[in-house]
């Protein structure tokens, strides 16, 4: 297997813009800053997870050395976007999403932040925040999802699909039904989410802050302090992981802001380890009960799944988990619903593959039951419902190349050497087991402005709002950029992660390379049409030529017959006397193309394991992901996101958990020792596979997203492979060892 | 003064230092602490602080610490050295890694005190100017990041794993860096990386 690692690698591949920043430690992300004059806040949380908070005791916190001031609702000043209805109590203006940190004294959950120590260093504060005592009125708190989900009452409806008949599979000439359950899971980037807040006058705001969408964060802040949006600037220049965590802003964001303006210093506030369990979201604990029918044949006659998930008591969270079986797979019966269950827990939120990763792992088991049941190739019952046509919808795909992805899997992999009959395979005494799952995700593309500028001393600038949580943005830009205007990357800069940038999207979803690329394709093409309307002009060289007679070489301008025509591109500014050239360009979806088609990014993941029979410890033999993103725009940083999904669908199969004490709401798994996440040790070589086919119509790159279909499905892939080794169906995530003994 | 703290049960040195007067105080300080800190609070902490002297990155440094405060906060708070990242505080994800004294060492579980004499290298100090380390050099080719937080842990835990012996085999590799979490998920290229860089024959 060591030879895999040398021969994956291929040598004519870009390396990531930011390499060296990031190898040398020159990399700076939010906490990284350090403003002149700078203190520390420190949050103090609440210990129980439902009531109030009666009164606190801050005289000895106060008198602790270096404390500046300590915030709670008792002294928090008023916020525009706290209190909407303040200014004119019929209309009700912007309010600050989800918790809003020292507006009131009421508890919602076990760790919410309720008092705020601000100290000259960050010791200081901790120790002072440790003499914060909170006396509280403690209600009895629900937090056992797993029993309350049975009360019919305590769900929120949250919505039914139907086509053709209700619960067809139960007239079906084969049918399996079964529940399946995912805990809580939780983002935990190694960057500890943070905030540094500095208000340069009353009404002016920079702010460092861990966040996806630099704009979004912009937009909320100056609604939450009513000030004007160009007032505030966001800056995010590296993010340090993300994966759903920081596309909304958390109590710590306004929190930092507030400090600041109360001790009219910049603050910091960096959360801890453990407050990045109960402050900044996780994917949410799922129920599934699922059910498929079909012919003999395998021909699917009806899927009905039900689904409930979990949500906070302050805020409603949902996920699309049961939407993969309105469309994965051709059926004339789909029945389904979801429910959501609020708990006196902290909000859960966006987690890479948002609810299709849950209902992938259902779905993918469930028909991998069917495949026994039917006694047939789980791959084969796959493509015998392939859906051409969006099943949901009745559209066409822009594209869909997931069978390709199933053949070269299976080949890979040695799809042929598995045994149809469970368990009867074994090598060195442990028993072999194959299995594969995928899924989908959705391949839109949104609104995304660039600025590019054109130096004088040939380097091509391109700016844009927008932040990059590690899949490469600014490297897969600058490879659409070298393409489109046919010069070396060495002379292009993707600049980003700031507001005083032209506007750019929200990292997340699998849209920004869509959406970005489209934006930097467009501006490029149109400094392209700039310097050939330059070049007709001003050069005697295309005298008598036109736009069409020209092309771009190697920062020059040609002509395509006589190809030793040519000028460069600074020496073409130059003679159109300007300083340099500027162009701004705007991009959106294509309302047609949207209209008329369905648009999907597709995997499958295939999977060989060794299981032992005396321990049930799960090896992997062989990891083989594919995925469908059209056309790949950087091939090194497709790939590691690829290898990186597969890397989360490891933990969610095999080791995450964050578990919660049923009596108190707390989080019991609350440190990276406890909460397990994927280690070295725990991850295999990972083959990774794109059939690399342009989408004609997502956009000019002809690519799709890969950040979340390299996640869904993986974990049914190695659950399917466990049962293939064992017989044993595990259908609670993560699969322990213990259950296989 | 130790006297007189001893004599106050249940009352700090600090506390003393901050109830004396300014006068009194400021005639046994040096005048860049006075010019620091006009009140009572800068002078109290003067007092409190630890003279610290290390080679770090191959200088000398002295540094005045606050007792309590890591190493890690100590090489990013006080000298600038943002490298060196901060993920769990709790020894758990290996993102602190430093040398010290040539062992890997996670600084957020070291107390700045505990290293006073001692060498520390940091990612910082680990190319030689513009010229990057061999481990840095096969980072960057084998794509063995993505978000590069944890970066810096990784690389000055994939140096001293080579140096230690301990990157003879994958599974070795894998083995000795398990103390370093890529949350991203880049394990596959750092072993690679790790692989090439130890295999190239340049010293690491």
């Amino acid at each position: 297997m060591d030879q895999e690692y040398i021969t994956n690698f291929l040598a004519d591949e870009d390396d990531r813009v930011d390499g060296i920043d990031k190898v040398t430690g020159r990399a700076k992300y939010t906490a990284d800053h350090h403003p002149e004059n700078m203190v520390y806040g420190v949050f103090v949380t609440s210990t129980i997870a439902r009531g109030a908070i009666k009164n606190f005791k801050l005289n000895e916190a106060k008198d602790a050395p270096g404390v500046l001031e300590i915030i709670t609702h008792l002294n928090c000043p008023a916020l525009p976007g706290y209190n909407p209805w303040a200014k004119d109590p019929k209309k009700k203006g912007f309010e600050w999403r989800g918790l809003k940190p020292f507006h009131q004294n009421l508890v919602y959950h076990y760790g919410q932040p309720i008092a705020l120590v601000v100290a000259t260093t960050w010791e200081k504060a901790v120790k002072a925040a440790s003499l914060v005592k909170a006396e509280y009125i403690n209600e009895v708190a629900e937090t056992d999802f797993n029993s309350l989900r049975k009360t019919e009452s305590k769900l929120k409806p949250s919505g039914e699909y139907k086509r053709g008949q209700a619960d067809a599979y139960k007239q079906a000439e084969v049918f399996v039904e079964n529940e399946y359950y995912m805990p809580v899971e939780t983002h935990n980037p190694i960057e500890l989410h943070a905030t540094i807040a500095q208000w340069d006058s009353e009404d002016k705001l920079l702010v460092y802050d861990k966040s996806q969408g630099p704009k979004g964060t912009q937009s909320e802040l100056a609604r939450l302090f009513g000030i004007e949006e160009k007032n505030v600037r966001v800056i995010t220049k590296f993010l340090g992981g993300a994966f759903g965590s920081s596309l909304r802003s958390w109590p710590h964001v306004p929190a930092a802001c507030i400090a600041a303006k109360m001790v009219k210093r910049p603050v910091r506030v960096q959360l801890t380890r453990r407050q990045m369990f109960t402050m900044v979201g996780y994917r949410p604990m799922a129920w599934q009960k699922i059910a498929v029918g079909a012919t003999k044949e395998g021909k699917l006659t009806g899927i009905t799944h039900h689904a409930i998930s979990n949500t906070s008591r302050y805020e409603d969270y949902r996920e699309g988990i049961v939407n993969a079986s309105h469309y994965l797979y051709e059926c004339p019966n789909v029945n389904t619903s979801y429910k959501i269950l609020p708990l006196d827990v902290n909000t859960p939120t966006w987690m890479r593959g948002p609810g299709e990763a849950t209902g992938a792992f259902a779905l993918e088991c469930i028909l991998d039951e069917l495949a026994y049941k039917l006694n047939m190739d789980p791959v084969e019952l796959r493509i015998k419902n392939y859906a051409v046509l969006h099943p949901q919808s009745k559209l066409p795909w822009t594209s869909k190349f997931l069978r390709e992805c199933y053949d070269k899997g299976r080949e890979m992999i040695g799809w042929s050497n598995r045994p149809a009959t469970p368990r009867s395979l074994t090598e060195n005494g442990k028993l072999i087991g194959y299995g594969m799952g995928g899924g989908a995700f959705g391949a839109s593309r949104g609104n995304a402005t660039v600025k590019a500028v054109f130096t004088s001393e040939g380097k091509l600038l391109l700016y844009s709002a927008v932040s990059d949580m590690g899949p490469g943005t600014a490297t897969a830009m600058v490879s659409i950029a070298a393409q489109v205007m046919n010069m070396p990357s060495s002379k292009i800069s993707f600049l980003l992660g700031d507001t005083e940038f032209p506007p750019g999207p929200t990292q997340g979803g699998s849209t920004t390379t869509s959406t970005m690329g489209t934006a930097v394709s467009l501006v490029c093409d149109t400094l392209k049409a700039q310097f050939t309307e330059i070049a007709l002009k001003q050069s005697p060289l295309f005298n008598g030529l036109s736009e069409a007679d020209l092309e771009f070489d190697k920062e020059s301008i040609r002509s395509k017959k006589e190809t030793n025509k040519k000028i460069s591109l600074t020496e073409l500014l130059k003679a159109s006397g300007k300083p340099q050239i500027e162009v701004l360009k705007e991009s959106g979806p294509d309302p047609a193309v949207r209209s008329k088609y369905a648009m999907n990014s597709f995997s499958a993941h295939f999977i060989k394991v060794a299981v032992d029979p005396a321990t049930g410890a799960i090896e992997f033999l062989k990891v083989v992901c594919t995925g469908d993103g059209g056309k790949i725009v950087s091939p090194k940083t497709a790939r590691s996101q690829m290898i990186g999904g597969a890397v989360g669908g490891i933990g969610m199969a095999l080791t995450e958990e964050a578990l919660i004490d049923k009596t108190t709401g707390k989080y019991l798994t609350d440190t990276l020792g406890s909460y397990q996440v994927p280690r070295h040790r725990d991850v295999p070589f990972i083959h990774t596979w794109f059939p690399d086919l342009a989408d004609p119509l997502i956009n000019p790159m002809g690519s799709k997203g890969v950040g979340e279909i390299a996640l869904i499905g993986f974990a049914s892939a190695l659950a399917n492979a466990v049962y293939n080794a064992t017989g044993k169906r595990l259908t609670h995530l993560p699969l322990k060892p213990e259950k296989l003994v | 003064m130790e006297q007189h703290v001893h004599s106050c049960p249940g009352k700090s040195r600090r506390d003393f230092i901050k109830k004396s007067t300014a006068l009194t105080a400021i005639s046994l300080t040096p005048i860049a602490v006075v010019k620091a800190g006009e009140n009572h609070e800068a002078i109290a902490s003067f007092f409190e602080k630890t003279p610290l002297q290390m080679e770090v990155n191959g200088k000398t440094v002295q540094v005045l610490v606050d007792p309590g405060v890591s190493l890690l906060d100590m090489l990013r708070e006080q000298l600038g050295l943002t490298g060196t990242k901060k993920g769990c505080d709790q020894g758990h994800c290996g993102a602190c890694i430093v040398h010290v004294d040539g062992k890997r060492v996670n600084s957020c579980l070291t107390e700045a005190v505990d290293n006073n004499g001692k060498k520390i290298t940091t990612i910082e100090g680990l190319a030689d100017g513009d010229k990057l380390h061999p481990v840095q050099e096969a980072f960057i080719k084998h794509d063995a990041f993505q978000c590069g937080y944890c970066t810096p842990g990784q690389i000055m835990s994939a140096v001293a794993c080579i140096r230690e012996g301990q990157a003879n085999t994958e599974t070795d590799i894998r083995e000795y860096m398990s103390d370093n979490i890529c949350r991203c998920g880049a394990y596959p290229n750092i072993v690679a990386a790790i692989r090439e860089a130890k295999n190239s024959g340049q010293k690491i």
